[in-house]
């Protein structure tokens, strides 16, 4: 009765209890796995793997865009400093040009004003000049009544003058 | 280095011992008390002497099959009986009601089930008392039946009358010396019991870690979820993308629910002392998931698979009438090699090793000089083909996987002409 007598390979006779209960079995954990743990890891990994990618994208990107940003920024930097060059050669050029028609202008009002006071000079030494005129000749009228005045005390003397005048005056 | 030896002496003589405690020495129990430990065994059964050798083909076979009984080491745990019979209904009670003895042999018939070999048989004779009925033993015969094959067959000796005990019922419809017989056994078996072990940690192990994934979202995997991970990703992206194609997501829980099952049921089923269940090597396990393969892949068949099947466009039509019946026999063909594949395999691993530890009693003739000589080089031997056997673990279940993922490959592939 202890013995081991039986030649019997069971394994290769399917058993139809096994069989039902390893199609129940299986299914069971076929559903529960799929539901509650391959899905969910399949999922996590999926996303994982995802948000991996997108990290490094992301940080490719921002270096690329930090890359251009920095160049653009060296740019910008070489534009202003080209800018500042130039404004500073047009502050210059416009300082030049300033004073130089500054210069002119004074060089200009300053002929002007010379050449007012000269003209003015003129017109009063014209004024002067006739004034003097005047002056004298009142005062050569003035002597010539009174040399006249002392000359022409007789009629004969006046006579004398007069025709000695009309003679001039038909000279003239 | 010390350590190293202990622990091999140590595994050595627990090998040993526990292979010695279940088949070498067939000692007494009740009556016929027989302690011998010589090459023959001569007990008492039903009043005859019967002379035996040691076998370690009968050792290895009685090894890989399913059992009503869980037995690790000297121990046989009782396991529930669901039986069929038909016109008579369910019998539910539970193995130890047998009174197990050694190598699963019930002292004891229940509603005329008897236990031989760790499995249930039934006498179907109806002259045989219903109820618990002590039983004297055992007789095994070979038979030769009606279509000439010869059969080994067992009889029950109970009031000296001799009983014939028949096989539960299989599905391999006598290929292999089964068939239907008079009831049909919905235990739970060892097998499920394994099953039923390993999905529960398998199930444990798996939403866990998925709890993992969602609590430490962003975060790098730690532990048991970045030791399953690697895995995980080797059968998602070396298996069900290159072979299955844009709708690998569809399939992909199918596929991981074979390999981790396979896997760790292969895995179980290799761990010493602790039953060495053989699931994997079950035909009946294998055929229901080759069968869940066959459906999975054939309900998925397009347009283009099912043409390519019955009528292959592009050939000349006395080709098509050769390639129509290969190509719609590959379609059973294939999930009947799965089936056996990993069938063959896994059950060859497990003989090996019974057989390998077997040597011992084979060279070693009960006598301790040559069973420790022949203990050490069959250890040594064993050893070896353990960890060729972790190897096949892995091997079969990815293979399992692999050709199933390009069976579906194959069926949902889009015409590309």
């Amino acid at each position: 009765m202890d013995m081991i007598f039986l030649i019997d390979l069971s394994v290769i006779k399917p058993d139809f209890g096994l069989i039902a209960w390893t199609t129940a079995i299986f299914v069971i954990f076929w559903w529960l796995m799929a539901k509650f743990a391959f899905r969910p890891i399949m999922e996590a990994l999926k996303k994982r793997e995802s948000d991996i990618q997108n990290s490094l994208d992301d940080a490719k990107r921002t270096r690329e865009e930090m890359a251009q940003l920095k160049a653009k920024n060296e740019e910008l930097l070489a534009q202003a400093r080209e800018e500042r060059a130039l404004i500073l050669k047009e502050a210059k050029d416009a300082g030049t040009s300033i004073v130089e028609e500054a210069k002119e202008k004074a060089k200009i009002e300053a002929q002007k004003i010379v050449a007012n006071a000269k003209e003015q000079i003129e017109n009063q030494k014209m004024a002067a000049m006739i004034e003097l005129k005047n002056q004298v000749g009142t005062m050569a009228l003035d002597i010539a009544e009174k040399v006249l005045q002392k000359e022409l005390k007789g009629d004969t003397a006046q006579e004398s003058f007069v025709s000695g005048l009309v003679k001039d005056i038909k000279l003239n | 280095m010390r350590r190293y030896t202990l622990t091999f002496i140590f595994s050595l003589f627990l090998t040993a011992f526990l292979f010695a405690q279940n088949h070498g020495e067939h000692s007494s129990n009740g009556s016929h008390s027989e302690g011998s430990t010589e090459e023959h065994h001569t007990e008492v059964l039903c009043g005859e002497e019967v002379d035996h050798d040691f076998d370690p083909g009968k050792t290895a076979f009685h090894h890989v099959s399913d059992q009503n009984i869980y037995t690790i080491g000297p121990v046989s745990i009782p396991l529930p009986c669901i039986l069929y019979v038909p016109g008579e209904g369910l019998h539910t009670f539970s193995s130890g009601k047998f009174e197990i003895g050694h190598h699963g042999n019930g002292h004891k018939a229940v509603d005329r089930f008897v236990l031989v070999e760790g499995t249930v048989k039934r006498i179907s004779d109806p002259s045989f008392p219903t109820g618990e009925v002590e039983i004297s033993g055992f007789i095994p015969k070979v038979e030769t039946g009606q279509d000439g094959k010869e059969k080994d067959v067992v009889y029950v000796c109970h009031n000296e009358k001799l009983y014939l005990a028949e096989s539960k019922s299989t599905a391999d419809g006598g290929m292999f010396g089964g068939g239907i017989t008079s009831f049909y056994d919905f235990s739970i078996t060892k097998n499920v019991v394994s099953m039923l072990i390993v999905f529960a940690l398998l199930a444990w192990m798996f939403i866990s870690i998925a709890n993992a994934y969602k609590k430490r979202e962003g975060q790098a995997p730690k532990g048991l979820q970045s030791f399953i991970e690697p895995i995980f990703l080797f059968i998602q992206d070396e298996v069900a993308k290159p072979f299955i194609g844009a709708r690998w997501e569809q399939y992909l829980p199918f596929l991981q629910t074979l390999f981790f099952f396979i896997l760790g049921l292969n895995l179980f089923g290799q761990i010493p002392f602790l039953g060495g269940s053989n699931v994997t090597g079950n035909l009946a396990f294998t055929g229901v998931l080759a069968l869940f393969t066959f459906f999975v892949v054939n309900f998925s068949g397009n347009k283009h698979y099912w043409e390519h099947i019955f009528w292959m466009p592009g050939a000349p039509a006395w080709v098509k009438l050769i390639l129509t019946p290969v190509e719609f026999l590959g379609i059973f063909i294939k999930p009947f090699t799965l089936m056996l594949r990993l069938a063959a395999n896994i059950t060859a691993g497990h003989i090996v090793i019974v057989v390998f530890v077997s040597l011992i009693f084979v060279f070693g003739k009960g006598q301790v000089a040559p069973s420790l000589g022949t203990g050490i080089g069959s250890t040594l031997l064993t050893m070896f083909m353990m960890s060729i056997e972790l190897l096949v673990a892995f091997i079969q279940a990815f293979v399992f996987t692999l050709l199933t993922a390009s069976y579906i490959g194959a069926a949902t592939e889009e015409a590309h002409h």
